[in-house]
């Protein structure tokens, strides 16, 4: 399988993508903002199409796109943690921009305009060059390198702004720097597994995380290592079984790992003895 | 074209009949009238309960029934109904056990979406890849909708909306301070498991029309708006509706003389609105 260039590609991208996912996960399942990293994911959609219409490189879309709402939404919120109904309002506009892009991308370039919107929603992991795939590792790798650095009065002030704030850490800066790492994530694993799956590496690997234990740290590793492992295992899956996307199977194990989470934690209710 | 096409003039009177000489368009209209009254009704609660998320986890869990049925080649509107079905008991299935754990619920709530999204794009690709009927599915097709489309749309809407006025007074309660609610003997549980089945039918039908990605747009913004107008639910919900009405038949409106889709004019105008009333509402919100 690794004697195939595109799946070494593949793989070098994924896990570095896949531990950037896994690590900013986790502090955005603690924080509660899973909702503002799906809206995050669909403006993404809307960046990259955007660029792609207006004829220039598709990163570049993604990345101005990403950064410049979540610095947005982070400026509408409390404390830079936005309401739900701001993001959704926000949210539902943006896709109403990514259908306009899409319309005028899909007139302007006769044919291959519905490849290049299902490779920006779905991923394209398989079909990244060399050099694509050192550059998405790299972003990556700085992303997840910037999370660590600030991981501690983070987890701080994710835990107990009030207390964080008292003894003096920026709270506000803080999330709005956690947005924007959010942010470039987001846009980097648009590119590994599409806009409309990338909540599952956020959401899938935490959540499952967070159930298995709730030891901060524990945890933190625990989910970039369920996502690393999602994304080698969806990989191989995909190589595999013919037909099946790899955005697919990567979600599909992550997902997984969440219900065997969920599962290994369930006890039956007990019944309160009425009085 | 049989009949000429001139363009927006300056006398509303022929602009209006324009716009209503085309069946697609009388149909689009009548459509969107539908969907927008069931979606500001259904909308307001889903804001005032903050599912947001939840909602939006719905109207894309459309996309995987469609592009299912028409794999299995079964009736898509089939398709649609039962995955958002499935989808509202998976959706209280994860936040019922997990009570009071609000981020790992959220979780759980993500990670339904993206798996009913790769599930989605599975079926798409061993379909065979119809990227256009793609496209739709995610878009929309509101100027394809033919007249027994609107006439069930119709007969949805009224269940929907009957429903709702039903369950509606014990709802509201139980939105407003869940604690009270159980405490005072509403069936909390039952009440949300029955608010998710009617915001999937509602999400369902709807997504039928402006595609499994727009349409949280028109559950959103027009109730967001109205709640930052006012707090009281009478008034309240009759300005959801009357907003998302208003939205869609400007939006529509708009599209039909313009190069744009509609799901663009749509979102357009309803966000403008919104933020109008967040700027004029701020002196008063502080």
């Amino acid at each position: 399988m690794l004697a195939h260039e595109f799946m070494r590609n593949a793989y070098l991208a994924g896990t570095f993508v896949a531990l950037a996912c896994g690590l900013v996960g986790y502090f955005v399942v603690l924080r509660g903002q899973v909702f503002a990293g799906d809206a995050l994911s669909h403006v993404a959609f809307t960046g990259a199409l955007a660029a792609a219409a207006a004829g220039i490189d598709v990163r570049l879309g993604l990345f101005v796109a990403t950064i410049a709402v979540a610095l947005g939404l982070g400026g509408l919120g409390e404390r830079a943690r936005p309401d739900d109904v701001t993001i959704g309002s926000v949210f539902a506009w943006v896709l109403g921009l990514g259908v306009l892009f899409l319309s005028i991308f899909v007139n302007g370039s006769s044919g291959s305009g519905g490849t290049t919107a299902v490779r920006v929603l779905f991923g394209s992991i398989l079909g990244l060059s060399g050099g694509e795939a050192w550059l998405a590792a790299a972003i990556a790798l700085a992303a997840a390198l910037a999370l660590v650095a600030i991981a501690r009065p983070l987890l701080f002030s994710s835990l107990d702004p009030e207390v964080a704030r008292g003894i003096g850490l920026p709270v506000r800066a803080l999330g709005l720097g956690f947005l924007a790492i959010l942010a470039v994530v987001a846009a980097e694993a648009t590119q590994a597994v599409g806009a409309l799956l990338l909540l599952g590496l956020l959401a899938a690997p935490a959540g499952a995380a967070r159930l298995l234990t709730a030891r901060p740290w524990l945890g933190l590793g625990l989910s970039a290592a369920i996502a690393v492992g999602s994304t080698w295992l969806g990989l191989a899956l995909s190589y595999e079984i013919p037909n099946l996307p790899a955005g697919t199977a990567v979600i599909g194990v992550a997902a997984a790992s969440f219900a065997l989470a969920a599962l290994g934690r369930w006890r039956p209710p007990v019944r309160r003895v009425a009085a | 074209m049989s009949t000429e096409f001139a363009g927006l003039s300056w006398n509303p009177v022929s602009d209006l009949e324009q716009l209503t000489a085309y069946p697609f368009m009388v149909q689009a209209l009548e459509a969107g009238t539908i969907v927008a009254a069931m979606a500001g009704a259904i909308g307001w609660f889903m804001v005032l309960r903050r599912q947001a998320f939840a909602g939006h986890t719905l109207s894309v869990i459309a996309f995987p029934g469609a592009a299912g049925a028409t794999l299995a080649g079964i009736p898509v509107a089939l398709g649609y109904y039962g995955a958002c079905g499935l989808g509202a008991l998976a959706l209280s299935l994860v936040s019922r056990g997990e009570r009071g754990r609000i981020s790992t619920e959220s979780a759980a709530i993500g990670t339904v979406q993206a798996f009913a999204l790769g599930l989605g794009f599975l079926f798409v690709s061993v379909y065979g890849g119809q990227l256009i009927g793609l496209q739709s599915l995610l878009f929309g097709t509101f100027l394809g909708i033919t007249a027994s489309q609107v006439e069930t749309l119709l007969w949805i809407a009224l269940a929907t909306l009957a429903a709702l006025a039903l369950v509606g007074r014990p709802l509201l309660f139980a939105s407003v301070d869940a604690e009270v609610a159980r405490a005072s003997g509403v069936p909390t549980a039952v009440l949300s498991l029955s608010f998710l089945l009617l915001l999937a039918l509602a999400v369902a039908a709807t997504a039928q029309i402006t595609g499994a990605l727009l349409v949280f747009a028109l559950l959103v913004t027009p109730a967001a708006t109205a709640q930052r107008l006012t707090a009281r639910p009478g008034p309240g919900l009759a300005l959801s509706v009357g907003l998302a009405l208003a939205v869609t038949w400007l939006g529509l409106s708009i599209a039909y003389f313009s190069p744009y889709p509609v799901g663009f004019w749509v979102t357009s105008v309803s966000f403008g609105l919104y933020v109008l009333v967040r700027l004029a509402t701020r002196r008063e919100a502080r």
